[in-house]
């Protein structure tokens, strides 16, 4: 029986490869503003 | 190193490095702690001595080991047949030969790569338009917008040579953002109206594309600021703390009136003007509500739909501040308002946290994920008469002023400490399954904590894991509802 369900993300190890363009926002902009979150912001890459 | 949590009904295990997640039933669960124990161990054991030969340890049987521990705690269950706990481990291990389980940290070279391959290079500006305000919020971080210094408003010539600044040091960088922050921006709006302007001038020229952010507490917002920031600011960001008697025990002007009643209708019609375009209410809570869940939906019942509510930021000695006994009535609420979110989704009435927003699929590379929030170097703080600081929470702070927007940056030990700051630059975030979430967190949120940007703020760190933990079971219900 299938025992795991397994959602698709972006595999973080593959994305050393593309990555690092520096094209997205800096990370407290937007709301917050006191505090640092990465995991909301979006990848901004042309060759991703 | 994996992260296991049960929440919402699911058996969730994160694997932290790869970011490969998954919804497991209750043996794969039990096997993958027993699992992890074993993999981590070795791990220790192989930083210990550099990965080199000696330190071994029988991976093999002590795996068989959990497996015969599984047989004994589901004895008498589907689970306990042995043929059952076989096919669970084969399934955890094609995962792990996939990539996809017990991923091992191979990043750390890395850190400093995104940060040197772009040193020097600014891409986003915060303008501090006016060092005044006209509430006078007695918890707010920046002292009534003054930031512990002289009332003051910026003028065109020093917004425009920001401007240019910020052009004349973004490299290749394509998209440059900037932010119109005080005090109240607003009270200083032609300067505002003006400096876009400009900013468009040059853009095509420039080969650049900016994007405009409004801070605003909306006593000052009318046809004129929604009709200009509609058509300009790629964002708005709208000051709401929630209920009437919540948002009016700190929002209030210098005569001690609320300001919920005059700025609601405003930022209604605001919004309603703004056809789909980003914004968010940003409400902060406090110690005077931690039950903070309340006020989302009192934002929700306003028709408000894109929501952020922040922790308060201020003083030790700040009534406002939050204690160690708010800090489980907050993460309780966290958890309901991950429910509520699942609840409204039935209902056709999905909102937007900001801090629940999470791309699976598309999400920040590694290099992002592990170089810091990126104060001091491709982020700062404008002053009104152009003193650049590492970010809008540093201003006021002497010792962390950069230079200027005339002169460029010239303390470069100051940027040198936040060129280092990254996941790895603290002992416990290397440690920290959250790490490639929060990037090392926020160094002024450190800073104000331990006296060092380098240091953790941990009750921040308590809530950020919390948020992690909802904003993937959210992502997980809304993937498998699908």
């Amino acid at each position: 029986m299938e025992h795991i369900k397994t959602v698709e993300t972006r595999n973080l190890c593959e994305s050393a490869k593309k990555g690092g363009c520096g094209e997205c926002q800096t990370s407290c902009q937007s709301a917050c503003k006191t505090s640092c979150g990465i995991a909301n912001q979006k990848c901004e890459s042309e060759k991703k | 190193m994996i992260h296991q949590y049960k929440l919402g009904g699911y058996n969730i295990v994160l694997d932290v490095c790869s970011g490969a997640l998954h919804v497991v039933d209750d043996l794969s669960y039990d096997i993958i702690a027993g699992l992890d124990e074993i993999y981590s161990h070795q791990e220790k054991l192989n930083r210990g001595n550099d990965g080199k030969s000696g330190g071994m340890i029988d991976i093999e049987t002590l795996s068989e080991r959990v497996l015969y521990d599984m047989q004994k705690k589901y004895a008498g269950t589907k689970m306990g047949d042995p043929s059952e706990i076989r096919e669970c481990y084969e399934q955890i291990m094609a995962l792990k030969e996939q990539g996809k389980l017990f991923t091992r940290d191979e990043y750390e070279p890395m850190a400093g790569e995104l940060k040197a391959r772009t040193s020097g290079v600014v891409k986003a500006l915060c303008l501090h338009i006016a060092h005044t305000c006209n509430l006078n919020c007695s918890y707010c971080f920046a002292s009534q917008g003054k930031y512990h210094g002289e009332r003051a408003v910026m003028s065109y010539e020093v917004g425009k040579r920001a401007l240019d600044f910020l052009v004349e040091n973004s490299g290749t960088r394509r998209n440059l953002e900037v932010d119109f922050f005080g005090g109240e921006p607003l009270m200083n709006f032609q300067v505002v109206k003006d400096l876009v302007a400009y900013a468009r001038s040059i853009e095509k020229e420039k080969g650049k594309n900016f994007r405009f952010t409004l801070t605003t507490n909306g006593v000052l917002v009318d046809d004129d600021v929604i009709e200009f920031a509609n058509r300009e600011c790629h964002n708005v960001v709208l000051s709401l703390d929630g209920r009437k008697e919540v948002h009016d025990r700190y929002r209030v002007d210098y005569a001690g009136n609320g300001s919920w009643e005059k700025i609601v209708p405003k930022f209604q019609k605001f919004v309603e003007a703004r056809g789909g375009k980003n914004y968010y209410m940003r409400g902060t809570f406090t110690h005077a509500n931690p039950d903070f869940l309340e006020d989302i939906k009192v934002m929700l019942d306003l028709g408000f739909t894109e929501l952020s509510m922040e922790p308060v930021v201020c003083g030790e000695d700040d009534p406002a501040r939050l204690t160690e006994e708010d800090l489980p009535i907050v993460l309780e609420q966290y958890e309901k308002l991950a429910e509520l979110m699942i609840q409204r989704d039935k209902e056709g009435k999905p909102f937007t946290f900001y801090h629940y927003m999470i791309d699976l699929k598309g999400g920040p590379c590694i290099y992002k994920r592990i170089s810091g929030c990126g104060s001091g170097t491709e982020y700062m703080a404008v002053t009104p008469w152009g003193d650049l600081y590492p970010c809008h929470q540093f201003v006021g702070e002497e010792k962390f002023l950069l230079g200027n927007i005339y002169k460029g940056v010239k303390n470069k030990k100051v940027q040198d400490d936040f060129m280092a700051c990254n996941v790895y630059a603290r002992e416990e975030c290397r440690n920290c399954w959250a790490r490639l979430y929060c990037s090392g967190g926020c160094a002024a949120n450190a800073y104000h904590a331990t006296g060092s940007v380098r240091g953790v703020y941990k009750y921040g760190c308590e809530l950020f894991k919390k948020r992690i933990e909802c904003a993937l079971m959210v992502a997980i219900h809304r993937e498998f509802a699908e």
